[in-house]
């Protein structure tokens, strides 16, 4: 049976933050998806729920309220598993963030396995949440970080992976499946085919990808997965990373401390087992059960319908910008080859002008370098602005953000 | 409001930056950036007998900074540099004419005078590394 496009007026009465005036008495236009969603009332009231009736630490509790606490802490676990086809809840461990969930690779699996002249291979395009990591790492091993092209038209250049396989130093790709940038969306399953073929683990930056598409790890076949909680509904303060069983087993420990030990000694400790021994120290339990109830609410709306409704909004509002006068559009052209978000910039209106115009106007757009310095310098500018979609966004929205740059442009007579 | 910030002399300064390049052999350069927007300054100083004689800027970021630092420059030169010292951000915001900017864009318009002090700490502790201490108790631009 075909789905029905998703109602995003309907789905706007679940958020009441969408409801609030901002600026000069405007209605919020929240545009800046990538960087944070808004939460829905379940997610709100999962964490007041279990602050009011069940407020206590997991795993290690014998009494009834430490026992429903974990139980739902330990369902979103099984939650997470679920929503990205993970063979095995243990394959998937609660961090603070992305960024956490990648250190928590270079800092044991990275340590481990990545040796002086050993090589690591990102692309121009990713989160400095994906580089900085690796830099340490380099410096650390005296290992090196090779860089991906961008082309033109804001894609991986292909050749260049290919170029850094053939050299044979590679030990580990790590990539951002959507860059929170251009929207472009890497064309993963070969890129993981021909890192394979070699022997080479990817892992894989989705912090973009997991809250606007279906994700699957199985059939990908990626190595590691890292994304963010906060971006998809959940609450900040939980990431999430996904690692293949056998490589997890053969992995040190990150954080020490509580939870992550079966016995500590005087001289040692015998480490906990999967996944909680990459969980040292009481978790954002709160967090981490408010993110259960996104998970909820994302497979109630189904992730194909999230796709196509984020899809159609973007290909509207790139037809508004593509019409507009003195406007530089970066990423891909096609609605189909990226996600939701639109960076651009108009004429010599610096993107920080422009953002505060907008949110005169009650629009939050983000304007800046958007933690992807090495894109910009590829790109040669200093800043973009960027609009990025959610569930909730509507067609009268691009229509207002538009009028609004036409404002933004009399304003700077350009 | 933005008709307010961005009027027309925010916007010629910005188009048509005042002394704006670089200065042979200048007693002292410094670079600095905001973070939160990336705008990017460098000032380059000549002094001679205390006084600033002469004054340029590099510089790239909004509308906001790059006016604010350009009006700087027009306000310093040929005044004595131990003068940096008194000027407090209050005078930069009347300057440029913009009094009730918000807690994110005030740092734009308060690079210049960021990057103006540190010059004027440099030149001195260049000169004499003792007198740095008398710039210990310098309140932070913001």
């Amino acid at each position: 049976m075909q789905k029905s496009a998703l109602n995003a007026y309907e789905i706007r009465r679940d958020f009441p933050i969408l409801g609030r005036k901002v600026g000069n008495n405007k209605t919020l236009v929240y545009l800046d998806n990538a960087a944070t969603t808004q939460k829905p009332s379940s997610v709100i009231n999962a964490i007041h729920d279990y602050y009011s009736n069940y407020n206590a630490n997991i795993h290690r509790t014998v009494h009834q309220l430490g026992e429903e606490a974990t139980i739902a802490y330990e369902q979103t676990r099984e939650k997470v598993a679920k929503f990205i086809n993970a063979r095995f809840k243990e394959e998937i461990i609660f961090t603070r963030n992305a960024t956490e969930a990648i250190n928590l690779v270079s800092h044991t699996w990275g340590r481990q396995h990545i040796g002086g002249g050993d090589s690591i291979v990102i692309s121009e395009m990713e989160h400095h949440s994906n580089i900085v990591p690796w830099q340490i790492l380099k410096m650390e091993k005296n290992a090196n970080l090779c860089y991906i092209g961008v082309d033109d038209e804001g894609c991986l250049r292909l050749d260049d992976y290919e170029n850094f396989l053939e050299t044979g130093n590679v030990r580990l790709i790590a990539l951002s499946e959507m860059s929170n940038v251009l929207g472009t969306i890497l064309p993963l399953n070969e890129i993981i085919r021909m890192a394979h073929r070699r022997g080479i683990p990817v892992l894989v930056d989705a912090a973009q990808s997991v809250p606007h598409m279906p994700v699957d790890v199985q059939r990908s076949d990626c190595d590691f997965l890292a994304f963010s909680a906060h971006k998809m509904l959940g609450p900040t303060g939980v990431g999430i990373l996904y690692v293949k069983r056998e490589i997890l087993e053969g992995m040190q420990p990150f954080i020490g401390g509580g939870d992550m030990i079966k016995e500590v000694h005087k001289q040692g400790a015998i480490y906990n087992d999967l996944p909680y021994r990459f969980e040292g120290g009481t978790s954002n339990i709160a967090g981490v059960i408010g993110f259960g109830a996104a998970l909820d609410y994302l497979n109630m709306i189904g992730m194909d319908r999230v796709r196509d409704h984020e899809i159609d909004i973007t290909k509207y509002a790139l037809a508004a910008l593509t019409d507009f006068k003195n406007v530089k559009l970066y990423g891909p052209r096609d609605a189909i080859d990226r996600g939701g978000v639109i960076s651009f910039n108009i004429a010599d209106i610096h993107p920080h002008d422009l953002a505060t115009i907008m949110n005169e106007r009650g629009i939050a757009i983000r304007s800046g370098h958007h933690c992807a310095q090495v894109l910009m310098e590829r790109l040669d500018v200093s800043a973009t602005s960027r609009a990025s979609f959610y569930i909730y966004n509507t067609k009268e929205e691009v229509d207002i953000f538009i009028d609004a740059l036409d404002d933004a442009r009399r304003i700077f007579r350009v | 409001m933005s008709d307010d910030i961005y009027r027309e002399i925010i916007l010629d300064h910005y188009r048509n930056p005042r002394n704006k390049g670089r200065l042979t052999n200048p007693d002292v350069s410094i670079h600095d950036s905001n973070p939160l927007c990336g705008d990017e300054i460098d000032i380059h100083l000549k002094v001679e007998e205390d006084k600033i004689k002469e004054i340029k800027f590099e510089g790239r970021g909004c509308a906001i900074s790059q006016a604010s630092v350009s009006m700087l420059t027009e306000m310093v030169l040929n005044k004595p540099l131990n003068l940096v010292k008194d000027l407090a951000k209050e005078d930069i915001l009347e300057n440029i004419g913009l009094t009730n900017l918000g807690p994110a864009r005030i740092k734009c318009a308060l690079l210049s005078l960021k990057v103006l002090k540190m010059a004027m700490i440099k030149y001195y502790t260049d000169r004499d590394p003792e007198s740095g201490t008398k710039f210990e108790n310098e309140p932070a631009v913001y």
